[in-house]
């Protein structure tokens, strides 16, 4: 009797606690919280850039808008691509100002809480496939400068796509819920004891950039574990590594020239070349940073708190068989085994990557010490080989054909392993089922 | 897919050395390397198979070292040695190599040959004899469609035995 | 013909009949400088070069005042080894010094230059060495005789005292070289009969030693591929195809195009008769630059006439039509009632064969020169007829003024044979269209690699459904085979030569003429007419496909039989003695009756037979693989055996069959053109895989001594390989493979 009693009162008490939730979380999801606060120093565009539309150009390069917003080949910012989340499939819109189908109507409080708080113009939730958890960040000013800029851009009169989502994860109110869970309304602020390049970096890196949300790892309601900040984590077949300062699973062992090669130019001697999203990050967005915002993001990563990655992901730049091998031929021990991986290679891939490791016309194609050749999951190696990579900036070019057509996924798989090994020293794990499956992340 | 064509709006001078000589080049500098000896040097022997490092034909040495000029632009040849395979014979090992392709008529149509001779030579500098896996491993970038392969392979011992005894 | 500046040609014209009469003594005299063209090829400056007058008894031959020997070839070198062997001919009967002879292409005119099997001039079917045999011997023949009749005449001695020795004549106290006798041998009367050697005093007939005519210029960059052909003023034109067969452009920008630095202008081609190319054309100063505007150009494309269909849907159709009687190719005996007898075992099976490309490692190009009334061509010429015909009607002007200079050829495989001449033809009309607009230089057509992938005219894709009956003591008594295969000849100006009573001969080649005794024979074909992949014939035409199937039912029979592959095709072949004779030459040299060195633990290794009879050569293969744990192979070694009649160059003999074997094997392992939607999936290397040195198996090769006329050996050695593999996998595994390519089937279930 008493049990019965103390059990519906404890149900009662939740239910009544989740519906005050519910409640506030309904009520509070269209409320930016402080989006009039002050403009943090470190926010905004370069002072050298005058102009505001070019201020709001760099900024939204900067905010890489255009890599989401826009299908490859359509107009720029007219949205339509294609994000598949575990919960389904959902669809970027027209951010082009087309009153019909782009936010031509919107005002600008009405853009400044869609990044602030994650909704739309009518106030319904939006997918964090948006990266509001990080734009969420922005100075009121950064993101009207953007507004202003996606204002002047030809406008695209495309409607938006249907987004291809389940119960229960197609009820959009179910989203303020995350968001009163999740999500932080803070805007930026200077942390005090850094430098200024330390400051801009992390606003470069938190707000603008988003790297968090690829870098770091994501919960299973699909939120940002921000105790593992930069840690990694897999996202439609790409892995975004492991980049804290731990030297030995994160980026502590670049020197500051590689990282701001590798940010500025796409490419750092020594730790790889950007492939897949990454390198659309390059190419789209992080290219066109100034020197010194590079130079910020540099130090704000090398603070970033160290993360122990998976074991056996170890960098190694130096690999046995790789050191073994001249540029033209593998060692004599690796040779002569009939290894179908180590064939394959020989046929086509030997034609710009080395077998001592360096790229045979392009640095871009330098084997040795980057990151994609030391995971032994080998998500972006098995990409990078599937779709080819192409990488095209100011600085650099580099191209690959890519060989996911004509090859069969047990070839590749043993390619994949075979580069792992001669090039990392890893043991590769992959089968022909997990490369069936990377066909179509 | 294909390498995507960049012209400059800017072409200075620039000095090359092909086949030991040096001289100036109006050429824009992010042509690639195949094309530039193809139809500004005129120097035809080097070949267009595929365009993209996968056949081995445009194959030419830079500082000695194997390239496939399709995908290098002359930007990269500059500072370096570049050996086509007109120019292959001015070393002991390019006269080897040629010696033996002629001794065992290795060629049958002949286009890939240039490409075959210049990774062959490439070879023999750092591996005086290679064994056949060592052979497979450095030519099998060179794609020959008539499949001249046996005779390659033979000529290619062949040069390693008159270059090593 | 060509000639470099400081050159005179004597000209006996006295091939003609009519001269016959006169003692065939007519003489022209040219000057260099009004035949000279200013092409790439080296030229001297008259004033550098002295003098060197030509004596040309005929139009195979020119014997020079230096000395030299050149051989005028009708046939294209390819690889295959046409130059070295017609040579190989005229010099044996001239008795010339090998090293003075060079070999030259024929200018198109199929008055003197007609392949007398195929009809026409052109090189195709193996048939170089057959058809020029008596011909090229004759032409040496009757120079030797001029010469030895100018020297008896200048030494006043009797030509039957005179013998005559690696290029020169000697009579006692007396001796002079070619060179030296050139000018009076013009002189000399054409005799109309000659004696040719009596085969046992041949000196380079049949010598292993001889050196090809081509090793030289090909392994020092200096021989001319169309390619690296190039004519002062000349421009480079890189096209756009659609993506689709028989789309037309709708709307196009060349904006961006004509923007590249260096492009010159931008034209538009229609395509002809057939619609299959039209495209646009970026024309511009250096490759580069043409290739990089090509890329800026922006196409709509109506592609409402195009062909929309993929390999699923067109394989789908096959099969449709196999269900359905075709028509009756080959009959013999009653198969429908042989497989309703008792105590028959039956075989039923698919064969599926896809689309191939040719690839040559050089891909389609052709220069063109327009002028008034004319059209110049230079091109690795493999239809001379064929081609003049097509751009004579295209410009509207005299056959006769379409000038074609045959340059090597950097691999054909049949794709320069083409007879819609559709390089040259979308050649001509972009030189056309510039010439409307103004720009008047030679034109270099040049496709890229991506181009000459997709560009259409691939070895049809086919489906064969066959039955197969053996009696009680596994013999076999029947065979009903359907084939469905597009035509290669339909539609072209070939049809009626080789299509008969509605049946395409090529299309069955190799299964309706099958030597097998098989007393109820039944092979019909079925051909589709709504299939817009253009296609063509693919070095050993049919061949190429149906050697495949028939080899690997032959050896399904024999395993169904218990029987050893080998004795089982043996006993069937009773009344084809020559193909029974390389079967038996192969087995022996590949000890086929011993047991087979195993493979390292956990391999295991077969081996595998094929015979095939095509052009009227004969080539039997043993293949032995060794198969891994994890389903990949490789082909260790081949033997092979081969009669083609009279060997002429052995050495080529060996190196045809060698590459026909890696040329077969190409495409067995990886080759496969597949569409979808119309549109050809592959484009590159990376898609359509080559294979590559380390996929190569030795081979061993035996030529079966023989005094019958030479047949070709250029297509032969491809047709056995793909089954021989097969049946050698099968020995290793006892998985039977039926379609092609077999790569991926193997390592696809494994681990």
């Amino acid at each position: 009797m008493r049990i019965r009693r103390v059990a519906l009162t404890a149900l009662c008490a939740l239910s009544v606690a989740g519906a005050a939730f519910v409640t506030y979380a309904l009520l509070t999801v269209g409320d930016g919280r402080e989006s009039n606060a002050p403009q943090p120093a470190v926010a905004g565009a370069p002072a050298s850039i005058t102009d505001p539309l070019m201020r709001g150009e760099y900024l939204a390069r900067a905010a890489d808008c255009i890599a989401c917003h826009t299908i490859p080949g359509q107009m720029p910012f007219s949205g339509g691509v294609a994000f598949r989340m575990p919960f389904g499939t959902i669809y970027s819109s027209n951010i082009t100002a087309d009153r019909e189908t782009g936010i031509g109507a919107w005002n600008d409080d009405e853009f400044v809480r869609a990044l602030h708080a994650g909704v739309g113009r009518s106030g319904e939730p939006l997918y964090p496939a948006f990266p509001y958890t990080s734009y969420t960040a922005l100075s009121r000013n950064d993101i009207l400068a953007i507004k202003a800029y996606l204002f002047s851009v030809p406008v695209a009169h495309v409607p938006a796509k249907q987004n291809k989502l389940a119960f229960p994860f197609n009820q959009r109110w179910g989203l303020s819920l995350w968001n009163a869970l999740f999500l932080r309304k803070e805007r930026f602020r200077s942390v005090q004891g850094k430098s200024d390049a330390w400051n801009r970096g992390a606003y470069l890196a938190t707000a603008l950039g988003h790297c968090n949300e690829c870098h770091t790892p994501r919960n299973r309601f699909y939120a940002l574990e921000h105790d593992r900040e930069f840690a990694g984590e897999v996202l439609q077949g790409w892995k975004a590594y492991n980049i804290t300062s731990d030297e030995t699973y994160g980026v502590g062992s670049w020197t500051g020239q590689q990282l701001s090669d590798y940010l500025g130019k796409g490419h750092a001697s020594g730790r790889g070349t950007a492939s897949g999203p990454m390198g659309e990050v390059v190419e789209n967005s992080l290219q066109y940073l100034t020197q010194d915002d590079i130079k910020a993001l540099v130090t704000y990563l090398r603070d970033v708190k160290p993360q122990i990655g998976e074991r056996g992901s170890e960098l190694n730049d130096r690999p046995p068989r790789a050191l073994a091998s001249t540029a033209d031929t593998p060692g004599a021990d690796e040779m002569g085994h009939g290894d179908l991986g180590l064939q394959l290679f020989e046929r086509g891939c030997a034609g710009c990557h080395l077998w001592n490791g360096g790229g045979r016309q392009n640095e871009a194609a330098r084997l040795l010490g980057a990151p994609a050749v030391n995971d032994p999951d080998a998500d972006n190696l098995t990409q990078v080989v599937l779709q080819g990579s192409h990488l095209q900036t100011a600085h650099n070019e580099g191209f690959m054909p890519s060989f996911g057509g004509a090859y069969s996924d047990a070839e590749l798989a043993a390619l994949g392993n075979f580069v792992l090994e001669h090039f990392g020293g890893k043991q590769g794990k992959l089968t022909a089922e997990v490369v069936a499956k990377r066909r179509t992340p | 897919m294909h390498l995507v064509c960049q012209i400059s709006d800017r072409s200075p001078m620039i000095e090359l050395n092909v086949n030991g000589k040096v001289r100036d080049y109006d050429v824009d500098p992010s042509m690639p390397l195949l094309w530039f000896l193809r139809d500004v040097a005129n120097l035809t022997g080097t070949k267009y198979g595929c365009g993209i490092a996968l056949c081995g034909a445009c194959t030419v040495h830079l500082d000695g070292q194997a390239v496939r000029s399709c995908v290098t632009p002359v930007a990269a040849a500059v500072g370096r040695k570049v050996t086509t395979v007109e120019g292959v014979v001015d070393d002991g090992i390019g006269r080897a190599v040629q010696a033996a392709w002629q001794k065992l008529d290795v060629v049958q149509c002949g286009y890939c040959q240039s490409g075959q001779i210049m990774s062959a030579a490439a070879l023999l500098r750092t591996n005086t004899q290679p064994s056949d896996a060592a052979i497979d491993a450095a030519m099998s970038g060179n794609v020959c469609r008539c499949a001249a392969y046996v005779r390659i392979r033979a000529a290619i011992h062949e040069a390693a035995a008159t270059l090593g005894g | 013909m060509t000639e470099s500046a400081g050159e005179i040609l004597i000209v006996n014209e006295s091939r003609r009949r009519f001269l016959q009469g006169m003692g065939g003594l007519a003489l022209g005299i040219y000057t260099g400088a009004a035949l000279a063209d200013q092409g790439q090829a080296a030229l001297r400056a008259a004033s550098e070069e002295p003098r060197v007058i030509h004596f040309e008894p005929n139009a195979f031959v020119r014997v020079g005042s230096d000395n030299t020997v050149t051989v005028v070839s009708k046939h294209l070198e390819m690889g295959q080894g046409t130059y070295t062997g017609l040579a190989t001919l005229l010099a044996e009967e001239l008795d010339a010094d090998w090293g003075q002879v060079r070999v030259e292409g024929a200018p198109a005119d199929v008055t003197r230059y007609k392949n007398s099997l195929l009809g026409l001039q052109g090189t195709g079917g193996s048939t170089a060495m057959a058809n020029s045999f008596d011909q090229m011997r004759r032409a040496g023949a009757v120079a030797r005789a001029m010469l030895v009749a100018a020297a008896a005449h200048e030494w006043r001695v009797p030509a039957e005292s005179i013998t005559v020795d690696s290029g020169w004549l000697y009579a006692k106290g007396h001796k002079a070289s070619f060179g030296q006798l050139a000018v009076k041998a013009a002189r000399q009367p054409v005799p109309q009969e000659v004696a040719l050697k009596d085969p046992k005093d041949f000196k380079l007939i049949g010598q292993s030693k001889l050196h090809r005519k081509d090793h030289i210029d090909k392994t020092n960059g200096t021989a001319l591929f169309t390619q690296d052909y190039k004519l002062p003023e000349m421009l480079v034109a890189v096209v756009m195809h659609p993506r689709r067969f028989g789309s037309v452009p709708k709307a196009i920008n060349s904006v961006r195009a004509r923007a590249v630095a260096n492009v010159v202008e931008v034209v538009q081609f229609s395509g002809y008769k057939t619609a299959r190319f039209s495209g646009v054309a970026v024309l511009a100063k250096n490759s580069w630059a043409a290739r990089c505007g090509r890329d800026a150009l922006e196409i709509d494309w109506d592609e409402s006439q195009a062909f929309k269909l993929g390999s699923a849907e067109i394989l789908a159709q096959y099969k449709d039509m196999a269900g359905r009687e075709g028509l009756v190719a080959r009959k013999e005996g009653a198969a429908a009632a042989a497989f309703a007898a008792t105590r028959v075992r039956l075989i039923e099976a698919e064969y599926e064969l896809p689309y191939l490309a040719h690839a040559p490692m050089e891909p389609m190009n052709c220069l063109v020169r327009l002028g008034d009334g004319r059209c110049e061509i230079w091109n690795g010429e493999q239809l001379q007829t064929a081609d003049q015909a097509a751009i004579a009607a295209l410009l509207n002007i005299p056959a006769k003024n379409v000038l074609l200079h045959q340059l090597y050829a950097g691999g054909s495989f049949g794709r320069r044979a083409n007879p819609s001449a559709d390089y040259l033809l979308e050649a001509v009309s972009i030189a056309r269209a510039a010439w409307d607009k103004g720009v008047r230089v030679p034109i270099k057509l040049m496709w890229t690699r991506e181009e000459d992938t997709r560009g259409g005219y691939y070895r049809p894709a086919s489906y064969h459904r066959a039955k197969l009956a053996l009696d009680g003591d596994g013999k076999l008594i029947a065979w009903q085979h359907r084939v469905v295969t597009q035509s290669i000849i339909k539609g072209t100006a070939f049809e009626s030569f080789a299509i008969k009573d509605g049946i395409d001969g090529l299309s069955v080649e190799g299964i309706a003429d099958m030597a097998y005794e098989v007393p109820n024979l039944r092979v019909e074909l079925s051909t589709p007419d709504n299939i817009g992949v253009p296609v063509l014939s693919w070095r050993s035409v049919g061949h190429s496909a149906n050697a495949f199937v028939s080899e690997g039912l032959v050896d399904e029979a024999a395993a169904v039989a218990g029987r050893d592959p080998y004795r089982y095709r043996r006993d069937m072949l009773t009344k084809a003695p020559r193909l029974k004779r390389v079967l038996d030459v192969v087995a022996s040299k590949a000890r086929w009756e011993e047991p087979l060195k195993p493979g390292s633990p956990g391999e295991r290794r077969g081996r595998g037979i094929a015979v095939h009879e095509a052009f009227n050569t004969y080539v039997a293969q043993v293949a032995e693989v060794t198969v891994k744990s994890n389903g990949g192979f490789k082909v260790d070694r081949v033997v092979c055996a081969v009669d083609c009649g009279l060997a002429i160059n052995p050495d080529v003999i060996v190196a045809q069959m060698q590459g026909g074997i890696g040329f077969g094997l190409a495409a067995a392992l990886h080759g496969a053109i597949t569409l979808r939607g119309g549109v050809v999936d592959q484009s590159n290397f990376h898609e359509y895989i080559p294979m590559r040195i380390d996929e190569m198996p030795s081979v061993e090769v035996h030529i079966e001594p023989s005094a019958e006329k030479p047949t070709g050996v250029g297509e032969v050695g491809v047709p056995p390989i793909a089954p021989a593999v097969v049946n050698a996998l099968y020995s290793a595994t006892g998985r039977r493979i039926r379609t092609l390519p077999i790569a991926r089937q193997l390592t696809r279930s494994a681990g």
